[in-house]
Order: C-alpha cells, then sequence, then structure tokens
C-alpha cells in the first residue's frame, strides 16, 4: 500500500503531539498507510510514540537532533525533502499551522511539487476540500505536479483511533547551510492558560466591544469556564486594550470553527465573521437587534450582556 | 538601506468575493480591489527603517493592470518608487510560481531586506516570505511582531499562541509582518499629490527571464476543479430578554447537547 509521510506536531509542553497531528494521521488514511515523521530535539520521538500507535502510524521516522530545533521552520523542511527524495510516498500531509504552512511551502519548492493549505478533507483520489474567502466559497482542489502536499486545518477531521504499528526507523539529520539561516535565539511565553488553545477547542466564547472593559472581560472567562470553553475577542475589544491580541478572532487574527461559538457584544462586522463564519453552530448575545452578527446565528438573545451572560453561566453550573 | 516591499491588490473582504466559473481563478477585474491589509503594516515598518537608517523604500507588485491603484496608495504612505510586474500570461499563476515571478524581480534589485504582509485576505496561503526565502536562498523571519535591524543583523519577535519567538539572522532576508508591529500613518495631502510623479517601473516576463509556458493556470502546481457558494444557513431563532433571555439560551445549549 502506498506511504504517506505525516509530520508530527509536538506539543509544546513535551507532553505527547498536538491533537493536530491525530487528525492529519487520520486524514492521511485516505490516501494510503501513515508514516509519522517526528523531527525534533532528542527524545522527542519517546515522547510521541504510543499517540502515533494509537491513531495509525504503521512507521515512525524519528529525525532527532539538537539543531533541529535551533532554527527556524527550515530544518523540517529540509528532512522532509530528504524522506521525500527516498522513500517516495504518495503524499505529504503536515497539520496547518504558520509554522506548518511555511513547511509545506518549501517542501513544495525543493520538490518541484504543488501544495494545498488548509485542507478540510482529503478524498481517496487526492482531491482536497478547502474553505475560500473566510468561509463563502468551497473548493475542491487538486495537486497536478510532484507529489502532492497538503496541510490540514485544525478542527475539521475528527481524530479516529486505528492500530498502527509504529515501527521506528532513525532518520540521519545533517543540515545544511540554507537550513540554518534564522536562529531561533528564545522561545518566550507570555500567557499561561488552562483554557484550551483557541483553534483547537470545541466550544468558544468571545467578547466584542459591547463587553466595554477588560475588568469586564471576567464574565466573558466566566461563561467560558462552564463550559470548558476557549476565550476569544473581536479585533473592537483588542484595539480597546480589554483583551491580548493573542485571543483575536477575524481577519487579522485567528480563523475559527468550533462546534460551538459565542458571540457576546460583537456586532459581527466582516472583519470579525471571517474568523468564524464555518463554525458549526454559533449563538449570539446583543442588546442590538439588528446586529449582523443575528444573520449568523442559530440562536440569539437581544439583550444586555451584563444580565444574560451571568445568569447563564449560572444556570449552566446548576446543571452540572 | 535599501528596502524592498510586496504589497498585493486584493478584492476587498467587505465586498462580495468570487471565483470566476470560467477558469476557476480569484475575479480580480472587481472595482472593489484595496491594498491586502497587512501589506500596509509592512509597508510603514518599511518607512520606519528608512528613517533610521536612512536609503530607499521600493515596492514590488505582480499584479493586473488594475494593480496600478494599489500601488499608487501604497506610494502615497511615503515609499520611494515601485516595480510592478504585469503579463497576461501570469493569470491563474499558483503560489510557487508567483514566489519564482516574485524572486526573479528581486534578484534585478538590489536589497538589504524585503518586507511584505504575513498573509494575504485573499489566498490565505500566509506562505510566501517562506517560499522566497527558500527561491533566494535568504533567511526568513516571518510572523513578526516587532523588528529592529543593527549591525547588518535583524532580530524579530515571531508572534505565537501566548507568546513569540526571538529570531535572528543576518542580512540580506525576508520578514513578514502581522498588524500588531505598528500604527500604519495615514496619506497624508502632500503624500497623495506626490505618489502620482513617482516612478512605476513595468516588467513584463520576457524582462525577468522567465518563459510564459512555466506560470499561469495550464501550468499551476494546483488547480481548483470546482466550486460552490456555501449553503446559506437557515435563519436562527432570536429571543429577546425579559428575564429569561439566558434560560432559553442553555435551553437552546440543551438541545445542542452542550450542557
Amino acid at each position: 500500500m502506498a506511504e504517506v509521510l505525516v509530520l508530527v506536531e509536538l506539543n509544546p509542553t513535551g507532553e505527547g503531539v498536538r491533537k493536530t497531528t491525530l487528525e492529519a494521521l487520520t486524514a492521511a488514511r485516505a490516501l494510503g498507510e501513515p508514516s509519522a515523521v517526528v523531527v525534533g530535539g532528542p527524545g522527542a520521538a519517546a515522547a510521541a510514540k504510543a499517540q502515533l500507535a494509537e491513531y495509525g502510524a504503521q512507521k515512525v521516522y524519528v529525525a532527532e537532533s539538537e539543531e533541529v530545533d535551533q532554527y527556524l521552520v527550515a530544518p523540517k523542511a529540509e528532512v522532509l525533502a530528504q524522506l521525500v527524495t527516498e522513500k517516495s510516498p504518495a503524499a505529504v500531509v503536515i497539520p496547518s499551522s504558520p509554522e506548518g504552512k511555511e513547511i509545506a511551502g518549501r517542501l513544495a519548492i525543493k520538490t518541484g511539487s504543488g501544495f494545498l493549505t488548509d485542507v478540510t478533507d482529503i478524498a481517496p483520489d487526492g482531491t482536497a476540500t478547502q474553505v475560500a474567502f473566510a468561509g463563502a466559497t468551497i473548493v475542491h482542489s487538486k495537486v497536478t505536479v510532484g507529489t502532492p502536499i497538503y496541510t490540514v486545518r485544525g478542527n475539521s477531521v475528527t481524530p479516529e483511533p486505528a492500530p498502527g504499528a509504529a515501527e521506528e526507523e532513525q532518520v540521519a539529520v545533517a543540515l545544511s547551510d540554507a537550513a540554518r539561516a534564522t536562529r531561533v535565539v528564545d522561545r518566550v511565553v507570555e500567557q499561561k492558560s488552562s483554557r484550551p488553545e483557541l483553534t483547537e477547542a470545541s466550544i468558544v466564547v468571545s467578547g466584542g466591544r459591547g463587553v466595554a472593559s477588560a475588568e469586564n472581560f471576567s464574565i466573558i472567562e466566566g461563561l467560558a469556564d462552564s463550559l470548558g470553553a476557549a476565550v476569544g475577542a473581536s479585533r473592537a475589544a483588542v484595539d480597546s486594550g480589554y483583551y491580548p491580541h493573542t485571543f483575536q478572532v477575524g481577519q487579522t487574527g485567528k480563523t475559527v470553527s468550533p462546534q460551538l461559538y459565542i458571540a457576546v457584544g460583537i456586532s459581527g462586522a466582516i472583519q470579525h465573521r471571517a474568523g468564524m463564519q464555518t463554525s458549526k453552530t454559533i449563538v449570539a448575545v446583543n442588546k442590538d437587534p439588528e446586529a449582523p452578527i443575528f444573520e449568523l446565528a442559530d440562536f440569539g438573545v437581544v439583550g444586555d450582556l451584563n444580565t444574560v451572560v451571568p445568569q447563564a453561566t449560572e444556570a449552566i453550573n446548576a446543571r452540572k | 538601506m535599501d528596502i524592498v516591499v510586496l504589497v498585493k491588490q486584493v478584492p476587498d473582504s467587505g465586498s462580495e468575493r468570487n471565483l470566476d466559473p470560467a477558469d476557476n481563478t480569484v475575479a480580480r477585474g472587481s472595482a472593489d480591489n484595496v491594498v491586502n491589509e497587512i501589506d500596509e503594516y509592512a509597508i510603514e515598518e518599511a518607512l520606519q527603517l528608512k528613517e533610521a537608517h536612512g536609503g530607499e523604500v521600493t515596492l514590488l507588485t505582480v499584479g493586473p493592470d488594475s494593480a496600478a491603484d494599489a500601488i499608487r496608495k501604497a506610494l502615497s504612505m511615503g515609499a520611494d518608487r515601485a516595480v510592478h510586474v504585469v503579463d497576461d500570461a501570469i493569470h491563474g499563476a499558483c503560489a510557487p510560481q508567483t514566489s519564482a515571478i516574485l524572486a526573479a524581480a528581486l534578484q534585478q534589485m538590489s536589497f538589504d531586506i524585503v518586507l511584505c504582509g504575513a498573509e494575504s485576505t485573499d489566498g490565505q496561503l500566509s506562505v510566501m516570505p517562506a517560499l522566497l526565502a527558500e527561491r533566494l536562498g535568504i533567511p526568513q523571519l516571518s510572523g513578526a511582531r516587532k523588528l529592529t535591524v543593527e549591525g547588518g543583523v535583524a532580530r524579530v519577535e515571531r508572534q505565537t499562541d501566548g507568546g513569540y519567538w526571538a529570531l535572528e539572522a543576518p542580512l540580506p532576508a525576508i520578514v513578514s509582518t502581522w498588524d500588531t508591529i505598528n500604527e500604519p500613518r495615514y496619506p497624508s495631502f502632500k503624500g497623495i499629490m506626490a505618489a502620482k510623479k513617482k516612478p512605476v517601473e513595468k516588467k513584463s516576463l520576457a524582462d525577468l527571464g522567465i518563459d510564459p509556458s512555466t506560470v499561469g493556470l495550464a501550468t499551476a502546481t494546483s488547480q481548483v476543479l470546482d466550486f460552490a457558494g456555501r449553503p446559506p444557513k437557515g435563519a436562527g431563532v432570536k429571543v429577546t430578554d425579559e428575564g429569561d433571555g439566558a434560560a432559553k439560551l442553555v435551553d437552546f445549549l440543551a438541545t445542542q447537547k452542550i450542557v
């Protein structure tokens, strides 16, 4: 059966892999037998192996070296290019992330292939589904040359366990000078959150300008916590200083597609909609009955968020 | 310092955006075209570098004739000149092909640093800086929320979830910026008038030494097979809070098996 390389995205905490890797492994099965590729520091594969086996990796290529994490993007692209040349896989599947897409692009140039980013589905004949124009248009695309490379959008494919042999094969890492062009001098965490990450969460509660202050964002957090959700913010809220930019959802922030998106005090301008309109279920709370967000919402409450949101939080917590 | 800024004209995301059913490419002919929003931040960063280090800011665009509008708007912010690569044969080019065209154009220019926006609102691939770094053999410092250049070295804070990575590389390099990096200046009236006189050099594929048969729709490395508008959401339920809005909201969540 054809082999499909799947690049593993390790958890920054060092424990296991990100959910996006399990999604990529699942998607890759449409095209052949997935072989996971771990490119990381020494010991990276050991931390990932159990999950990779649980989600169908028949092989695990282990490309470990101190250097790999010291340089930006290019080392992973180089290792993958080496594997593409040696193993002639049917395809390469990479979890979508800023780094994942850059790796895919560089790999495409190295191997003379086409690539498709943010695919939500891959069919057995290689056709991929993508969403264009912030969700307005659904597109089917195909790579026409070389070894097809796909990056899989987070939260689009449901990870399905499958038995995998996860047989390890060591890959020697010998980085070229070109791969060592940009040094990663430091990785700084400024915001530690115990809440789920925005693009991985199945529920997102977002606050907009209507929340009116940074202090008042605590009611958004309260609702999010009652649902085990991630917290997001509209651009207007971020620009007003109510919440950090890292939580911004929208055209110049993150694009999310959770099961449930609750928009609180958000008018629903295109800038924001671009980041969330493909969410499966959308709920809105806004005091303005004409707010455009209601056009998108499956359920809307016209009312004062300062009353509605804490009441909802209390009701949800009472049901537990 | 020789600074080049990549600028892209894109359909306005506030207007209706379409693929052209004749060949499944992005419809760029509409009147509602704008400078890609995040490119303004790259232009601003370039102007600030020029103010700090001296030198010139040249804009570079690949686009149809209509992209001239985007170029003039970008020039009115204060850039010095522009290069506009325009050729009918480019129509339908994929990202790798576009990067080959941009790389060829850059190789005809002298630059210490190339700046660009981290993502365009039409394609949203967010990969051009990586593709160009690969083609030109220069470092990529992408996703910057902060840039400093000192002693021929570029240092960038690359935006991540909840923090940043500190990156460092020698020039020449390519840096892409997010909207957290600065506040773009509004063009002054003087700037708008001056932009009309700034030189815009047009280049064709032949000027770049690129064989037209290697770019464009027919030879693109990926293609759109078909597309359809997303089915519109059916009208949802809207209630007005009369003391029971929250209860109804939670009931709705229960029907969705969320609570």
